[in-house]
């Protein structure tokens, strides 16, 4: 059992609160996307479960409290992928890829046969096994996409967070690396949370949406839940139309105010 | 596998570069080529001078690979956190005021002097960089450093302008670094510095490469990064400090060794580092060379000639390699 639980979770920056107390948890396996408007807080929820932000309150991963790990006992059981990850351009893709290990190399050991074994085996399986000697400059915006993610299961880690993975992607990339997400979180039992603005593809993939405002979380339950009209009029401030569709698939679309 | 094996490649073609290096710095000089005749001075003057410069040309290119790694920037040399300006403001201050005091010492203090004000310059940086933040972020630091850089070299300044025509000649020649005295005793001086540093970052070579995705993202990947930021900033501060004290302030070298490194070599500092080292030593024997024999019996000041050799070398590795930087 690798489940994540948020207790009273806070971020202060500065004398500012990011993240009011809340709680949450995800099971083992499951997938909470965090939605809400800029500023409310998701990406310092993601922030302080990967141990980048200060926080108050537990986090716990399978009953264990991250505050007392250290960096690397915290990065083999949480990999994070940011929203502008940072992509040196003359790194190889292997070598990015290997990067994920750094975890399991103790101090001042180097990557060993192992690790490569493991690197060229997920490069395999994310179909990048033919990037593998190319220059990440050469990468186009979807393959360095699947390369982040191999990058992060590369890390082991039973616990993946991704902030907005989709941001920068095209409709059909936005899918691929969606469903990419998916079937490793079957296929390795990933604990997945991501935060997300596209609400349709949040409710298409998440099990379970949280919904934060002003670092508050203000409603949490399944997408059909949570993606009211009233709900999201509330909170962002916008007139939408949801159409619940009988696959429950739930699409969110904005009224156009001028017609 | 294949990047593995080209790393091997690399350092074993710098390692006969660096051995190539040595045998031509033996063989040309003033005195000219090695015979029994002349042993002497290729053993007491010549030799030594190779050895400093293969050591200075070392250290200071593996502490610039270093900094740069670990401020992510290209153009960072191990001057960045003012040893430079600490250390020109100690050797001024015994050029200038301590020369006739100290003329009968048996240690000569400039080196001290040198090696101290580096030190205590980038202690300084590093203390005002962490009053205000440098923990989190390293451009707090770099910014102190060029405070404090810019404090050491107003205070030359103010020494200079009160002091005679011949201080001020001999603290520039001085600054434009210089392996004219070499001598075996300054080679056990450094050396031990110079092994520590350079085992210290060698042992780091892995964690550079994992600062290169950035302070956030190398901390998610278990990386405690203001500790291995501060552990190399330490040891290439104390390598560069050490190797100022017996040369002066060579510039370039720190720049630009990394550089051609990695064009050549990629930009894993699994290779970099250990490559700069060798090419970086190779580098400033040939560039010593043309120091002792252009205006023979007079020396060319090494640091004009890493300059003058250094820079339309880098211009064209440059124009030639445009993608990768």
């Amino acid at each position: 059992m690798t489940d994540l639980a948020l207790r009273e979770l806070t971020v202060r920056y500065g004398n500012r609160d990011a993240v009011h107390p809340l709680s949450l948890t995800v099971p083992s396996g499951g997938w909470l996307c965090l939605i809400g408007p800029n500023g409310a807080g998701k990406s310092s929820v993601m922030r302080a479960t990967c141990g980048l932000a200060p926080h108050g309150g537990v986090i716990a991963i399978a009953g264990e409290e991250t505050a007392a790990m250290t960096a690397r006992e915290r990065a083999r059981r949480v990999a994070y992928v940011p929203q502008a990850p940072v992509l040196p351009a003359d790194m190889t893709v292997f070598d990015y890829v290997l990067l994920g290990r750094s975890p399991f190399i103790s101090y001042f050991g180097s990557v060993s046969a192992q690790d490569r074994v493991i690197a060229n085996d997920i490069l395999q399986r994310l179909d990048l096994a033919a990037f593998s000697d190319r220059m990440l400059s050469t990468l186009s915006g979807g393959e360095s996409q699947r390369l982040v993610l191999a990058r992060s299961i590369a890390q082991g880690a039973p616990v993946l967070l991704l902030d907005e993975p989709t941001s920068a992607l095209d409709i059909g990339h936005q899918q691929q690396a969606l469903e990419l997400v998916d079937r490793m979180r079957h296929e390795c039992g990933l604990t997945v949370v991501s935060a997300m603005h596209d609400l349709t593809l949040a409710g298409l993939y998440a099990d379970r949406l949280a919904l934060l405002h002003e670092g508050h979380l203000v409603a949490e339950g399944t997408p059909a839940q949570v993606l009211r009209p009233e709900i999201l009029s509330e909170f962002y401030g916008v007139s939408v139309r949801v159409h619940y569709d009988d696959d429950g698939t739930v699409v969110v679309v904005p009224n156009r105010r001028t017609r | 596998m294949t990047t593995g094996r080209r790393g091997w490649v690399w350092l074993l073609g710098a390692a006969m570069v660096l051995a190539a290096a040595v045998v031509i710095g033996v063989m040309i000089g003033p005195a000219g080529g090695v015979s029994s005749a002349n042993w002497n001075i290729i053993w007491n003057v010549r030799m030594p001078r190779v050895a400093l410069a293969a050591i200075v040309g070392a250290m200071l290119s593996l502490a610039g690979a270093s900094y740069q790694g670990v401020f992510r920037n290209p153009l960072v040399d191990p001057y960045l956190l003012g040893a430079a300006g600490g250390a020109g403001l100690g050797a001024t201050f015994v050029i200038a005021y301590g020369r006739t005091v100290t003329s009968d010492w048996l240690v000569d203090p400039l080196p001290l002097a040198a090696f101290a004000g580096a030190l205590v310059a980038v202690s300084i940086t590093y203390m005002v960089g962490a009053a205000f933040g440098a923990v989190r972020s390293s451009t707090t630091l770099v910014l102190a450093g060029v405070a404090v850089a810019s404090l050491t070299t107003a205070v030359q300044a103010f020494v200079l302008q009160r002091s005679s025509d011949g201080v001020v000649r001999a603290v520039y020649n001085w600054l434009l670094g210089s392996l004219v005295n070499a001598s075996w005793s300054d080679v056990r001086l450094v050396l031990p510095y110079v092994i520590v540093s350079s085992a210290v970052l060698l042992a780091h070579r892995r964690h550079l490469d994992v600062l290169r995705v950035g302070d956030d993202e190398a901390a998610t990947l278990g990386i405690n990064v203001s500790r291995v930021r501060i552990i190399v900033v330490v040891a290439a501060t104390v390598g560069t400090a050490a190797v100022v004290s017996v040369s002066g302030l060579i510039t370039f070298v720190g720049i630009v060794v990394p550089h051609v490194v990695r064009m050549l070599a990629g930009g894993s500092y699994r290779r970099v580092l250990p490559i700069s080292l060798a090419v970086g030593a190779a580098f400033l024997i040939l560039a010593d060379v043309p120091g002792r024999m252009l205006q023979n019996p007079a020396e060319t000041p090494i640091g004009v000639v890493t300059a003058f050799c250094g820079a339309p070398f880098f211009i064209v590795l440059l124009r030639s390699r445009r993608s990768t930087v």
